[in-house]
């Protein structure tokens, strides 16, 4: 199939503020490699069914037992800005 | 007598129990040839230099009470994207710069438990994405063997560590072959383990479904006590094996006569540079003169395996990054809103091949692309595994070169993508399929650089994995040590 | 040209388990910002999830009370999408294998049943909260934005209608129909305006006879039933308005407003939708197999269905039976003590809907905090039946029993309400009276009927109103037939 990519699109999904240069640079270069991961469409998978984990392994729970958890210090420890036992940020321009 | 770093595991761990040395004299040794060697190959990020003076003497102390584990006062160095608590781990990423984490990982949990002295955090590719120990923020780790040539990746920090005696064991990952190959390029043996053997509970994650912790080691016993060590089930990680594991250490080593040992025909032929191609002919011809079983298997779908790869790795990737975003740690770049913030830090923090994958894998999981790219690839995947099932039907284990060439220049293949990701060809078969794999060292190349061997086993059949290793190991040409007093002058 | 309202409504419960969905810290709402999290809930690199067992059991035991079928393999999805509130920038939900899929809830609007149909119920993870600080934290005009992970990672079951909902009293039913058989379920505390259980909707329209959807808006942001009520009203108007003006509709989502009533459209970028869903690698396939199945469909309680037929069996209209389902669980508790504690069940259903819940909405306190029981009820109906509490004395002695005095009969007695009905003082007052108005007594024996109110009265009168008017009526016509 031709490979065509919305790159800016791409790179606005993924958060990353690429510049201009950037996205055209990586556009090519994504291209080549899809280039090569699209042989995977070559194989013959009728019926094939995906595989997602590596072992056929099922039903991993824990019980529902309170454990501890980190004292406020701690989980805000590494917070580039925190402020009053929360995590800081700049405010957001739209809402989910 | 022998440099105390130049000794094995096994070794060592006699000489402690003989009291011929101490923890602290061994891990000393270590830190003295760290300082020698560290400036030219920079294999450690962080050297724990306190925290593992103390574990030394309390490993030294706990054995004048009768302690005698096998790893007791051994030091050991960890890949830095397995958190440790208290010392920082950044996967080798500007956006993780200075982040210390709260908590020790499972596998550096079980390491402190088990009296190992954890030396310090090794150097990689910016989160285990690369061939080459190049893609680290805080500049590439070199070949001990040759320090204008890479010592693979992405655990090339773990693998110079042990080849320049600077750890006498130490543990990396694996997800496309990210042990094995920088354990070929360093003369070392590297263990993939079966996925789920090892927690992987503390390891930052890459691509979630292929990541596995494992060792370096210089011989085969070594690997088994290191990995022995790690191994078994965890509350914490719900992929882990639930099962008894199986162990590898202290096996009672059959030898290969009678071994059933099939040659992986697509990963040993075209691409293999002929010195590697010549070495892994002779290694499997002595093990027919040993009295193994030779056969040649074919595994069709191995040949697309690696274009599979580049589709479900950085797809998983594109994911687990998403974490990495400036609000709760790590690198934050300012902006005006919490968007803005978010994609300068992201665009400032990763480094071009993180970019580059977590790119792919945005695009590959996009809507419209799902089905051609992975929900195809996780088919392929499926087919892989089927071909080595059935391969493991008429064989023991399966061999191949462990890498198409031996360690390659510094800059050889930065400038294509492409072509670093080929050094991955033998390897990601095993990630893709979950089962075990290793490389074993066979010998050098006439620029006297290490060539692998690589092994791979049934799921969970570690322990005729380490019986092949071990036989592979025997047959062997001798791999020398690379010498350090000429890479510091 | 008519227009006809289409709707279909999503739910998040939350669960109440003990700990959150993927790691063991406290589900709880109370506690101080950022103290029930841990490298799991806070998305700290190289932290895993793993499932919590009864929160499968809790979605499952949901669907099976919305008759759903229960997938015996079901598995996880990563759904992406980067916001601050959420650690790991994607959400662990489920995606083309829920646990839960095609059920259905039988609502009733004015006595009219309709049946919704369940696409179904999925598993997921709650994210944290964000506080807007700068004007009045709105959004819009927020200087910063501060983040509690305390509710990160609290299990969420997400419940999606199919499209059978027809208007906004529909809608608020199949609303409080939902919460109250999660409230009976016991799997959530359910309150709309604690965010426990929250309801968006989805709201089209389309020409009236048409069997093509029209364009489907989100609306948001209603924390009450009333409110969902008038959203959907607001937005099945606006919409046709857009419509009849030769407008067209898109895609979108609206915020409700509750203090201007309207909705308003919400400044997002097209992205949104792509949510790049994939299989979770870090947990396994869940398979709840036939044995499991059994283990939790056994822990189910009377679902309000089966006890709505039960309590209309008892001799209930079904209005009143839906009215004591329909309220708080407490109330058909109380009910139901009434009853095994030898209530007249209709009485002792006019008692808890009638005066029992307006005591409580008066006084702003919940049944479990009035002294009230249902052998009270018991002893109330009782003592209107046999004639020692007339109807208005008995209210007074239950307002006294919720006030604390004491049971029926103390209060009856420390407030002198008996109603006297020891024959022989009545007679005695009853002849006393005839004695004192022979006049009236001739023309009441003359058939002036009416008569018989007056001397009534005049026994009453004399009693200090403690006679039982009923009893005396009885004695006076003996008399007026010897
Ligand atoms: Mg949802
Ligand atoms: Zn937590």
């Amino acid at each position: 199939m031709p490979i065509d990519i919305d790159i800016a699109h791409v790179a606005r999904l993924a958060r990353l503020g690429l510049n201009d240069e950037e996205l055209v640079r990586y556009r090519e270069q994504l291209g080549v490699i899809l280039d090569h991961a699209a042989r995977v469409q070559a194989a013959d998978t009728d019926g094939v069914p995906p595989t997602a984990h590596p072992l056929p392994m099922v039903n991993a729970f824990r019980e529902d037992v309170v454990g501890p958890s980190l004292p406020n210090a701690v989980a805000l420890d590494q917070a580039p800005d925190a402020h009053d036992g929360y995590f800081r940020v700049p405010p957001a321009l739209e809402t989910e | 007598m022998t440099d105390l770093v130049d000794l094995t595991i096994v070794e060592a761990a006699a000489a402690l129990e003989e009291g011929s040395t101490s923890a602290v004299e061994l891990l000393e040794a270590v830190l003295d040839r760290a300082a020698l060697t560290e400036a030219d190959l920079h294999a450690y990020l962080t050297i724990d230099h306190g925290g593992a003076r103390a574990a030394a003497a309390a490993a030294d102390e706990a054995r004048a009470r009768g302690d005698a584990r096998p790893l007791l006062g051994i030091p050991v160095a960890v890949k830095d994207n397995m958190t440790t608590a208290g010392l920082p781990t950044t996967a080798s990423s500007k956006i993780l710069e200075g982040y210390i984490p709260p908590y020790d990982g499972t596998v550096v949990k079980r390491l402190r438990e088990a009296g190992a002295v954890i030396v310090g955090k090794t150097n990689l590719d910016e989160f285990a994405m690369g061939s080459s120990t190049e893609n680290s923020a805080y500049g590439p780790t070199r070949n001990p063997y040759d320090t204008h040539r890479v010592p693979g990746g992405s655990s090339g920090g773990s693998a110079a560590a042990v080849a320049a005696g600077s750890a006498l064991g130490s543990y990396g990952s694996d997800t496309g072959g990210s042990i094995r190959q920088p354990a070929a390029f360093c003369g070392l043996v590297g263990v993939k383990p079966t996925y789920g053997l090892v927690s992987r509970y503390g390891l930052i994650a890459f691509a979630s479904s292929l990541d596995q912790i494992g060792p370096f080691a210089k011989t085969v016993d070594d690997a088994a006590l290191l990995l022995d060590a790690v191994s078994g089930p965890d509350p914490m990680d719900s992929t882990s094996y639930p099962g008894e594991p199986p162990r590898v250490g202290g096996v009672e080593h059959e030898g290969p006569a009678g071994l059933k040992v099939g040659v992986a025909r697509e990963l040993s032929g075209d691409g293999i540079e002929p010195e590697v191609a010549d070495a892994f002919r002779r290694t499997v011809d002595r093990l027919a003169d040993a009295g193994a079983e030779i056969s040649e298997v074919s595994l069709p779908s191995t040949e697309i395996a690696l274009s599979a790869y580049y589709l479900i790795a950085p797809a998983e990737c594109s994911a687990n990054l998403a974490r990495f975003d400036g609000v709760r740690y790590g690198l934050r770049v300012p902006g005006e809103t919490v968007e803005a913030m978010m994609s300068a830090t992201r665009a400032e923090g990763f480094g071009p091949e993180v970019t580059r994958r977590v790119l792919l894998g945005t695009y590959a999981l996009s809507a419209g692309y799902y089905d051609a790219f992975y929900g195809q690839a996780q088919r392929v995947r499926t087919l892989i595994i089927r071909e080595f099932d059935e391969a493991y039907q008429k064989v023991d284990v399966l061999v191949s070169p462990t890498t198409p060439t031996t360690a390659f220049e510094v800059g050889a293949k930065t400038t294509d993508p492409l072509s670093m990701y080929m050094s991955d060809v033998c390897t990601v078969p095993t990630n893709l399929s979950g089962q075990p794999s290793a490389s074993v060292p066979i010998g050098v190349d006439s620029l006297g650089l290490p060539i692998g061997f690589q092994v791979m086993s049934p799921a969970l059949g570690e322990r005729v994995l380490f019986r092949a290793m071990k036989a592979v190991e025997e047959v062997a040409e001798p791999v020398a040590r690379p010498r350090f007093s000429e890479v510091a002058s | 040209m008519t227009w006809e309202p289409v709707v279909g409504i999503e739910v998040h419960v939350e669960l109440k388990t003990h700990s959150k969905m993927f790691c063991s810290c406290r589900v709880d709402f109370d506690s101080e910002p950022n103290t029930n999290v841990c490298p799991v809930c806070l998305g700290l690199p190289g932290a895993l999830p793993v499932t919590n067992r009864r929160a499968i059991e809790w979605i499952s035991k949901i669907g099976m009370a919305l008759s759903c079928e229960i997938s015996t393999r079901s598995q996880f999805h990563r759904k992406n999408y980067f916001y601050a509130d959420q650690p790991k920038n994607y959400q662990i939900s489920q995606f083309d294998i829920p646990v839960c899929h095609d059920g259905v809830l039988e609502v009733e609007v004015d006595g009219a049943p309709t049946t919704v149909r369940i696409n179904r119920a999925h598993m997921e993870e709650d994210t944290g909260k964000s506080i807007h600080l700068g004007d009045g934290g709105r959004i819009h005009s927020a200087t910063a934005t501060l983040l509690d992970f305390n509710r990160a990672g609290v299990p969420l079951v997400e419940i999606v209608s199919e499209p059978d909902i027809y208007s906004a009293a529909q809608a608020r039913a199949y609303a409080q129909t939902l919460r109250s058989l999660i409230a009976t379920l016991d799997v959530s505390d359910a309150k709309l305006e604690e965010g426990s259980i929250r309801f968006d909707a989805n709201v089209s329209i389309r020409p009236t006879g048409s069997d093509v959807l029209g364009t489907k808006v989100e609306i948001k942001n209603m924390n009450s039933f009333r409110s969902l009520e008038k959203a959907i009203e607001y937005e099945i108007r606006r919409q046709t308005s857009v419509m009849e003006a030769g407008g067209t509709l898109h895609q979108e989502t609206r915020h409700w407003d509750e203090e201007e009533s309207v909705t308003h459209g919400m400044r997002s970028k097209e992205e949104s939708s792509d949510y790049r869903y994939f299989p979770e690698p870090d947990l396994l396939p869940i398979e709840v197999d036939e044995d499991w199945q059994a283990e939790i469909r056994s822990t189910l309680p009377e679902l309000p269905g089966a006890r709505k037929a039960r309590y209309v069996a008892l001799g209930l209209d079904a209005q009143t039976a839906g009215v004591l389902i329909a309220s708080d669980g407490g109330m058909s508790a109380l009910f139901e003590d009434a009853v095994s504690s030898g209530a007249d069940p209709t009485a002792a259903a006019n008692w808890v809907t009638g005066e029992v819940t307006a005591h409580l909405r008066r006084e702003e306190v919940a049944v479990s905090d009035v002294p009230l029981t249902g052998a009270h009820l018991a002893e109330l109906t009782a003592m209107v039946d046999d004639g020692r509490l007339s109807a208005t004395a008995a209210k007074e002695a239950l307002a006294g029993v919720l006030g604390g005095e004491g049971s029926p009969t103390e209060v009856a007695e420390q407030r002198d309400l008996i109603q006297i009905s020891d024959t022989g003082a009545l007679e005695e007052a009853v002849d006393a009276a005839i004695a004192e108005n022979q006049e009236d007594y001739e023309r009441l024996r003359g058939g002036e009927d009416k008569l018989i109110g007056f001397f009534v009265g005049q026994v009453m009168r004399s009693s200090g109103g403690k006679a039982d008017p009923k009893m005396v009526t009885e004695i006076l016509r003996r008399r007026l037939s010897e």
